[in-house]
């Protein structure tokens, strides 16, 4: 036995012993990258690339728009503009603009979901315009703004704020119908 | 034998062989033979209940509750929620990869998933948005329209835990993110004390493979909390120190309050149950004996009792609850009923391990208002005519 395919050999005893089970094996970066991009609200996971929601405009109207409206007020598919000071009413409008608190949500969302009927199929510079698009129409974005792995986490959405832990048990007395 | 005995004999079998003649003509015909998976009988109607939408591979599918008996809703009739329709996966191809804030990443087969310890666990599955309608001034005429996407199996798998020792937590880890294999690879983000407490990675449903429609091969189970964080069709886990803050986590099934705050992260179901007979769209046929029965669920452990009231709240009698009594799976609850013909208004209430009362739909209004959409468990009123016909009521 050579000295190196000893020193393997070792090398897979420890790493059993580390596991209790020694089941399956250790995925490759690369087999972790292909699995796809997932994002977190600091940015961690978004990828190269960049767009514009001018360089959106043809996007948008080429794969978004049949089901999303021509401006995003919704169709098949829900509204992604508008809403913003309506959530405290009795007709609450969430949309993109109005509810949705990190911009990074949007990209991770679009980026795997959408299209509908083909999902995964954008580019990521397509994913990047179209989430760039979205904001400008909600006024979050100018209509230039780079959207990048750097400007994107530090776009402040407008409900950042809008969300609260679980209080809940909220319902303390007993309950009883008809009283 | 003598003459008159021979001849009384000879005029029975006349008589006899007339009758077997007669009999002979309709033969009764064979039953069908064997099957290699069997079906319902077809005299068996029940199906699940499903919206036309111009988008069918995303919505949702409810289970005719009045139609089933015990516990265990049978894996065909289960609830379904899909967001990009249900993939066709063969197991043979399917992985599960852990990684992230782990000391050893690892990706794993469907076979080898299957080599560890394992256990089988009866759970209910309930949907966030189950009984939604309900916070509206208008909803569903039936028990299966209104309470139906909730359903309970029983769950083989493997201790979620166990693989999670398996890869060894880095400090920090906080957070699962546990992702699909469907189309829009649907993605939840878990608390790790979930994880390493009762969740589960759940393989068989019922004595069978997962169905499709419920995650086939391997989806998340995180008992008595809202489906959605219950990833079907897993194929990763991404072990972080935050929640990742996902579409169906922030903008959906999240329950926006009065003054505009939503609460996000409302996991565990709260105690509720419902009346399944009789319930809206049913008629009784007259006065005289009927067993009221229903389900009774908490995803904060046992039911410990279910309350029956058939005068509108006014007083309330302990239902018989059928054993074994499980920490978060359902409950049946029966009582037997002499109705007089008169009108009634029929509901149950639920009491859990942890002392939670079901609140009337009114507690919940005040406590959340009205726009929250989700996670309502209200009690359920029905009114019972003189003409027996059963209809869907606010309490």
């Amino acid at each position: 036995m050579s000295t190196r395919s000893f020193v393997a050999l070792a090398a897979c005893a420890i790493l059993q012993a580390q596991t209790k089970y020694g089941v399956g094996r250790p995925p490759s970066e690369a087999e972790i990258r292909a699995l796809g991009a997932t994002v977190a609200p600091s940015g961690a996971g978004l990828p190269e690339g960049s767009g514009t929601a001018a360089a959106g405009r043809e996007l948008f109207a080429r794969k978004c728009a049949r089901c999303h409206g021509e401006k995003a007020g919704g169709d098949i598919g829900p509204a992604l503009v508008g809403g913003q000071g309506t959530l405290a009413t009795a007709k609450p409008i969430r949309t993109v603009g109005s509810f949705w608190p990190h911009a990074t949500s949007v990209w991770n969302y679009v980026n795997r979901a959408m299209p509908f009927d083909k999902p995964g199929s954008l580019t990521h510079a397509e994913v990047y315009a179209a989430v760039a698009l979205i904001l400008h129409w909600n006024g979050i974005v100018s209509e230039n703004q780079v959207l990048d792995a750097k400007t994107l986490p530090a776009v402040r959405m407008p409900n950042r704020d809008g969300f609260i832990p679980d209080p809940r048990p909220d319902v303390k007395r007993p309950g009883a119908p008809g009283k | 034998m003598d003459k008159t005995s021979r001849r009384q004999a000879l005029r029975l079998g006349a008589a006899l062989g007339g009758s077997l003649g007669a009999a002979a003509q309709e033969p009764r015909s064979l039953g069908r033979p064997l099957s290699a998976y069997g079906e319902r009988s077809r005299f068996v109607k029940p199906v699940r209940a499903t919206r036309v939408t111009k988008t069918p591979e995303a919505g949702s599918s409810s289970t005719p509750l009045a139609d089933t008996f015990g516990i265990v809703t049978p894996s065909a009739l289960h609830y379904e929620r899909h967001h990009a329709g249900v993939p066709d996966i063969d197991p043979a191809t399917h992985r599960l990869t852990i990684h992230g804030l782990v000391e050893r990443p690892l990706v794993l087969t469907m076979d080898e998933i299957r080599r560890l310890p394992s256990a089988s666990r009866i759970h209910f599955l309930e949907c966030g948005g189950n009984s939604g309608s309900e916070w509206a001034a208008e909803n569903g005429p039936t028990v299966q329209r209104s309470y139906g996407l909730a359903s309970c199996s029983d769950w083989t798998g493997v201790p979620l835990r166990l693989l999670l020792d398996e890869v060894g937590l880095k400090p920090g880890a906080a957070w699962l993110i546990a992702e699909g294999a469907d189309a829009c690879r649907m993605q939840r983000s878990v608390p790790i004390v979930k994880a390493l407490d009762d969740a589960m990675l759940a393989y068989g449903q019922n004595g069978e493979p997962l169905r499709p429609e419920q995650g086939f091969p391997l989806r998340l189970l995180t008992p008595g909390w809202e489906g959605n964080v219950q990833v079907k069709w897993l194929r990763r886990l991404d072990v972080t120190d935050q929640p990742y803050m996902t579409r169906d986590e922030t903008s959906k099934y999240s329950d926006l309050m009065p003054d505009g705050k939503a609460r996000i992260f409302t996991l565990p179901l709260e105690a509720k149950s419902v009346v399944t007979f009789p319930s809206g769209g049913h008629t009784l046929a007259g006065a005289g004996l009927y067993e009221i029965t229903g389900l009774a669920w908490s995803g904060r452990g046992r039911v410990e009792r279910v309350e029956v009231t058939l005068d509108g709240g006014r007083t309330w009698v302990d239902a018989k609850l059928d054993e074994p009594r499980l920490r978060l799976a359902f409950t049946r609850f029966r009582m037997p009923w002499r109705w007089d013909g008169r009108a009634a208004a029929i509901a149950s209430r639920c009491t859990d391990e942890s002392g939670y009362v079901q609140p009337t739909r009114a507690e919940l209004i005040e406590a959340r208002g009205t726009n929250s959409g989700y996670h309502f468990n209200g009690i359920k009123l029905w009114k019972i005519s003189p003409d027996g016909s059963v209809t869907n009521v606010h309490a």
